[in-house]
């Protein structure tokens, strides 16, 4: 790019832009006037709503369920199900989605089942990923959907590197990231994002702004106005987008998918919403924010805004909404039920995986265990059991989370 | 057969595995037209296109996170971190990503494909920060392969193994023995085993195990020894994680003696695993303590380099201190 020489020394700040904030849909569901709406069809629309509400009721159960004690751990999507959906709405369904950990929508929407969810949430022996990780690290293969990791921005890299492998595999596939606005400070977002813009890599980076980083509020986590600006130092196409308007998130990101696919580029996108919930079940957030300040956002809730078009539209009802509702709950209750009572993984799974195959060191190691096990079976009911030995049957009410 | 040096034998094996495999990537700080700067990738830009063979910007947290994704998606990258001493921004990609990736997805994804070349170890008065032997890090986590060639020979069939390995491989090259080895090196293509040692000289007398660079060194101090009569079984061990036990064990049962050498330093280096495991198996054969000739527990010095590592009189002087405990 052409510099122009001056003689003056002359300081900028940033101030000198401002990013404004793509929204369609007004609290009321009705669009804003100007505002043009989507090409979405009927089926996708409610596609699109029907995997919020699913979230939004699983999430409710579940930390009910956590509540109870039945669950060891649980986070909820609550406030941000527009932005997470809207965005894997605009997506091919064979796109690459690398989330962080709230993001359970978009993988809903994909149509992982409750049972699904639920093997994971309770680690059984159905469980993709063998009871190997907390609650809520979920994923799928078959949905495209890279199985979550706690550290926070490693999947930022890795999903310019898995674009980067799109691309030139050249079947006109991308990945979207999300992340966090907390995440964003971290290393590995610059470093994505700098290699996705040296490297023209078809990649989505998608900020759920939603102002917390556990109690950190985003004016203590950056001094600049939010998240996009930095994509003017990676020379990036940016959109900052109302989190909370399925339609504009979901027009913001078809147009980014197109951007990233048809002209290998990368895009960001900082969706500005608010986390209605804990960051965890572990959290308590009248530490650090008032009552008032959670109902203003409560007003906002993104899933009134897009119920009142559908209904609006036509394309969905009253009925629909509380026969749907009380489907959801029940499919939730009696997968729960059922996940509870299934076995915990094998003891063979604490050392598969590590490598493709067993190395000869961890075999010689899963032995000594096994004769340890077998030698005080009660003290490890799961393992015991695993081995088909007597274990005393109080020890069984402690298995499960 | 043709004589390669060590850079030679490596830039051959990325040829012969990029030539075979479109889904091979080879990328890192000025490895593109530069060809890296001890010119490992040297030309294989120009053979097989800015795409499959480039620079990145310099980040070597970028480079590791770029590579766990690109090795996800199903390519085969090959990274390379300028000097090992860069490696830790990379650290939490490596230890947390690359590592765990199989694991906690419970295979439904891995970055098996995965190699990450990075140049290690001292003796070329590069001081603190371009001589650190780095691999005790590393094999303190399951998940990843670390292997260490010591030749022009052994670096190419390693290579090789290691990016067609199922597993995620770090790749140690010594480079103080990039121009300074040189030997036979066959053109085509073949590989070396991943996971075993290598006895390369027989002895009854004391058993020497080390990797890398540090098998030269081994090799003038059993000369020395040999010399008074001492007659040492050298090892290689090759591949650091996993290692082969067996062969450091079967070797200890037959001379009851062992010495381990690295640069690393003491306290935490990998001998110190390598002393517990043998001690263990071998307990009732060994007629002295094992002991350990490494670098000082110190940042890696400048001037006083030489005095710093473990050199074959220090090797020498613990073989007759084993023999004559």
């Amino acid at each position: 790019m052409m510099t122009e020489y001056v003689h003056q020394p002359r300081f900028m700040t940033g101030d000198e832009f401002s990013i404004d904030t793509f929204c369609l849909l007004n609290p009321e569901g009705e669009l804003y006037q100007g505002a043009s709406e989507p090409a979405l069809e009927r089926d996708h629309a409610r596609r699109l709503y029907q995997a919020m509400l699913a979230t939004r009721i699983l999430d409710e159960r579940m930390m009910a369920a956590q509540r109870q004690g039945r669950l060891s751990f649980y986070m909820q999507c609550t406030g941000e199900e527009a932005a997470v959906v809207g965005a894997a709405a605009a997506l091919d369904d064979a796109d690459m989605i690398m989330a962080q950990y709230r993001e359970q929508g978009a993988l809903m929407y994909r149509g992982f089942s409750i049972d699904e969810f639920m093997n994971q949430l309770f680690g059984n022996e159905l469980d993709y990923g063998k009871g190997r990780q907390m609650p809520i690290h979920y994923g799928s293969r078959k949905l495209h959907y890279m199985t979550i990791s706690s550290p926070l921005a490693t999947q930022i890299p890795q999903a310019t590197g898995y674009a980067y492998g799109q691309k030139l595999a050249g079947d006109g596939h991308c990945t979207l990231t999300f992340f966090g606005e907390g995440a964003a400070s971290e290393g590995d977002f610059h470093a994505a994002l700098n290699m996705a813009s040296v490297h023209q890599v078809p990649v989505i980076f998608f900020c759920r702004n939603n102002g917390y980083a556990i109690s950190t509020p985003s004016t203590e986590q950056f001094a600049a106005d939010g998240i996009a600006p930095r994509a003017f130092g990676y020379h990036m196409h940016v959109i900052r987008v109302d989190g909370n308007d399925a339609l504009a998130v979901f027009e913001a990101t078809t147009q980014a998918r197109k951007i990233a696919v048809e002209q290998n580029q990368p895009v960001l996108i900082e969706a500005m919403s608010y986390r209605l919930a804990a960051h965890s079940s572990s959290d308590d957030p009248s530490g650090y924010r008032s009552k008032d300040e959670e109902e203003v956002w409560r007003a906002k809730d993104p899933l009134l805004r897009l119920q009142k078009w559908l209904v609006k539209k036509g394309w969905w009802s009253d009925e629909e909404e509380a026969s749907q509702q009380e489907t959801l709950r029940r499919e939730v209750l009696d997968t729960m039920k059922r996940a509870e009572k299934r076995s915990s993984p094998p003891l063979d799974s604490l050392i598969s995986d590590v490598y493709a195959d067993v190395t000869p060191a961890l075999q010689r190691q899963l032995d000594q265990l096994k004769r340890h096990i077998r030698r005080y079976p009660d003290a490890y009911p799961k393992g015991a059991k695993s081995l088909d030995l007597d274990v005393d049957s109080a020890n069984h009410s402690q298995g499960g989370a | 057969m043709p004589t390669m040096n060590m850079l030679q034998a490596i830039n051959n094996a990325l040829d012969i595995a990029m030539a075979e495999d479109d889904k091979v990537i080879c990328f890192g700080e000025d490895v593109g037209v530069f060809g890296g700067v001890f010119r490992a990738t040297s030309h294989l830009q120009e053979k097989y296109g800015k795409a499959r063979c480039f620079n990145t910007p310099l980040v070597e947290q970028g480079i590791i996170g770029f590579a766990n994704g690109l090795a996800a998606q199903g390519s085969v990258p090959v990274a390379e971190i300028q000097f090992a001493d860069y490696i830790f921004p990379a650290f939490d990609q490596i230890v947390n990503e690359t590592a765990k990736f199989r694991y906690r997805s419970g295979d439904l994804f891995n970055v098996g494909g995965l190699t990450i070349r990075t140049p290690y170890g001292g003796g070329i008065a590069g001081g603190l920060y371009h001589s650190q032997s780095p691999e005790a890090y590393f094999t303190h986590t399951p998940g990843l392969k670390v292997v260490v060639p010591r030749s022009p020979y052994q670096a190419k069939g390693l290579l090789l193994a290691a990016i067609r390995d199922p597993d995620p491989v770090l790749y140690l090259e010594p480079k103080r023995l990039y121009r300074a080895a040189v030997g036979d090196v066959p053109e085509e293509d073949y590989q070396l085993p991943i996971g075993e040692a290598e006895v390369i000289k027989e002895g009854s007398d004391i058993t020497l195990v080390g990797w890398g660079a540090q098998m030269e060194v081994i090799g003038k101090a059993a000369e020395l020894a040999e010399e008074q009569g001492i007659a040492c079984e050298v090892i290689d061990l090759r591949t650091l994680l996993p290692w082969d036990a067996d062969t450091v064990a079967e070797s200890v049962f037959k001379t009851g003696r062992l010495i381990v050498s690295h640069e690393a330093p003491l306290t935490g280096g990998f001998a110190g695993e390598i002393a517990a495991t043998i001690q263990e198996r071998c307990f009732l054969y060994l007629e002295s303590p094992i002991s350990r000739v490494t670098g000082l527990d110190t940042p890696f010095p400048l001037v006083l380099e030489k005095e710093y590592l473990p050199d074959h009189l220090k090797i020498f002087e613990a073989i007759r201190e084993s023999v004559n405990f």
